[in-house]
């Protein structure tokens, strides 16, 4: 990237941080809610873009983990303990659990493996509903306090989107130095050719379970945001159908894109919202929407834009050549 | 001088067929070793089971006295084993400069420095300097998807040497190439031999590359070895000739 790009992206940047800061100072309670569950979906489909994404592992559990980040927190603050501790202990399970569904991502690939991942994710559904002595069952959760931080109560809705998007600053930052980390790259070299990868010394088991591991830690982290965001948890939103829409948000946003997952969340979450002016069509317009759209660039949104600066620089490198030959 | 490789007694069976069949040969250090033979002849075979990506049904490599079999690629390749493809095998949509760091960062360093390290893995200087070596210094930032074919198999000769390989086994580098950039690659692998003291193989259908780049030559025909000796010798053999022309 040239050097004004990156001032220009850093500008752009620094304008949109402060809008999100600024702007939903006037919004009301119903607003400020569902910014913050995108704030809170953007961090578990920023998981998902780093296994399917990034590693090109298909995973169909996501939703899976957001469930049970959001049942270790609404368990844990209902019996007193901090939601920090939560968080701990949220993440710490969900690596361990997402490294072990790593596994079968080792022996099968592609729609097998979404079929593996899809198993996991209707096992933990009826773990949610089914084991009612851990998680009263189809009655749910209630009551879920939320944090109080340096003495700061958050309960307010104002106050508790603030710490939603700090916890995805926070994870962006996280996620942009994994990226550009050796990490980052084995993963993409697990996407791009793994049998090469092999042969250049990737040990490619370890980093697809390290994928799935920390893939799904995110949903964690996302689900410890749920449970206080909504004060209620039951097996309900933790059906299939959250890992299919973050799927779907990824696929929308642009899968293996840095900035896919904020922008798929956006539309997931944001766009049946304010098509809600349409009434009773809202949900007819979105899917169509959505369909137009991946016929139009199957890479998401900024599959869009990829193209379009692919097929800028393509001309400038060949006005290059063009020009180099000239001097021969 | 020490052998770099040892191949004793090399079995590999696709069923009822024999692919490689009893193969023993030896390569010295600094050597460049070449081999030829016939479509189907278990050439690619071979190499796939000296580096761990088919186990064998039987017989022993060893690397340095080492013996290898058994050991996955990924551990092969970090005790100094590279190789090339003979299609093409890059990561289109990482940068020339991205393929060449990649594949040499898990040669040094930790996990742990891997990622909260420099993210170029301190090879932004090895893979600069690879990237003059090779020529390819004008196409650093470009996605290596879009190079041309030659540019991709010189990418690919060069990502084999990143992590400053002992053994480097090239399947079909010439394949494709055209003539301009084949001289091209035969002096700089010529170079890097000398210059690295690197030990190649080279499986090659091109007779003029092959003979004219390596120093002995073995013939495999139908999984077995048929002949091994200088270029000339190979040339003049009547068992080679028939194996290559048929009855």
């Amino acid at each position: 990237m040239t050097r004004t790009g990156r001032l220009l992206g850093l500008a752009v940047g620094a304008l949109v941080l402060a809008a999100l800061i600024v702007v939903p100072m006037g919004f009301n309670r119903y607003g400020l809610y569902i910014l913050s569950q995108w704030a809170v979906m953007s961090i578990a489909a920023m998981g998902l873009n780093l296994t399917l994404g990034y590693a090109g592992q298909v995973s169909l559990a996501q939703g899976a983990f957001v469930g049970i980040g959001a049942y270790t927190a609404a368990i844990m603050t209902t019996h007193g303990l901090p939601l920090i501790v939560a968080l701990a202990v949220a993440i710490a399970l969900c690596l361990a659990i997402g490294w072990l569904l790593g596994y079968p991502a080792l022996r099968v690939q592609h729609h097998y493996l979404a079929f593996v991942t899809l198993a996991f994710s209707t096992l933990a559904f009826l773990v949610f509903r089914n084991e009612e002595w851990l998680t009263k069952g189809i009655y749910g959760i209630s009551a879920i306090p939320r944090p109080v931080i340096f003495g700061f109560a958050t309960s307010r809705p104002l106050p508790f989107y603030y710490v939603c998007l700090s916890s995805l600053a926070l994870v962006s930052l996280a996620m942009w130095w994994l990226i550009r980390s050796p990490w980052g790259r084995a993963f993409m070299a697990l996407r791009e050719n793994p049998i090469r990868a092999l042969s250049l010394g990737i040990d490619t088991r370890r980093y697809t379970l390290i994928a799935f591991a920390l893939g799904s830690a995110l949903g964690g982290v996302a689900g410890t945001l749920y449970a206080p965001l909504t004060q209620f948890v039951d097996p309900t939103p933790f059906t299939l159908s959250l890992s299919l829409d973050l799927l779907l948000m990824v696929i929308v946003g642009g899968a293996g894109f840095f900035f896919g997952p904020f922008l798929g969340a956006m539309i997931a979450v944001l766009l049946p919202e304010w098509l809600r002016i349409t009434e009773g069509y809202y949900l007819m317009l979105y899917a169509v929407a959505v369909i137009l759209l991946l016929i139009y660039s199957p890479t998401g949104i900024l599959g869009i834009l990829d193209r379009v600066l692919a097929a800028r620089r393509t001309k400038a490198a060949s006005a290059r050549r063009q020009a180099a030959q000239a001097t021969l | 001088m020490s052998r770099v490789l040892e191949v004793d007694g090399l079995k590999k069976h696709f069923g009822g067929i024999a692919a490689v069949d009893g193969v023993s040969f030896h390569v010295e250090e600094g050597e460049i070793l070449g081999l030829i033979g016939p479509n189907g002849c278990g050439k690619s075979t071979l190499f796939n089971c000296i580096l761990g990506q088919l186990t064998p049904n039987s017989g022993e490599v060893k690397v340095d006295g080492r013996v290898v079999t058994g050991l996955r690629p990924c551990e092969l390749n970090r005790l100094g084993v590279s190789r090339t493809f003979q299609l093409l095998q890059v990561f289109p949509k990482l940068s020339v400069r991205e393929n060449l760091i990649l594949a040499g960062q898990e040669h040094r360093g930790t996990m742990v420095s891997r990622l909260c390290g420099k993210p170029d893995a301190g090879l932004g200087e090895a893979a600069e300097e690879m990237l003059r070596f090779f020529r390819l210094g004008d196409l650093a930032g470009e996605a290596a998807g879009g190079l041309s074919y030659g540019q991709q198999k010189l990418l690919d000769a060069a990502m084999a040497f990143m992590g400053g390989p002992r053994l480097v086994l090239l399947d079909e580098p010439a394949g494709g190439v055209n003539l301009t950039m084949l001289a091209d690659l035969k002096e700089r692998l010529t170079a890097i031999n000398r210059e690295k003291r690197a030990t190649f193989v080279v499986i090659e259908h091109n007779m003029e590359f092959v003979m004219s780049l390596c120093a002995r030559v073995l013939v495999m025909a139908e999984g077995k070895v048929l002949a091994e000796g200088r270029p000339d010798e190979i040339r003049a053999n009547p068992a080679v000739i028939e194996a290559y022309l048929g009855h």
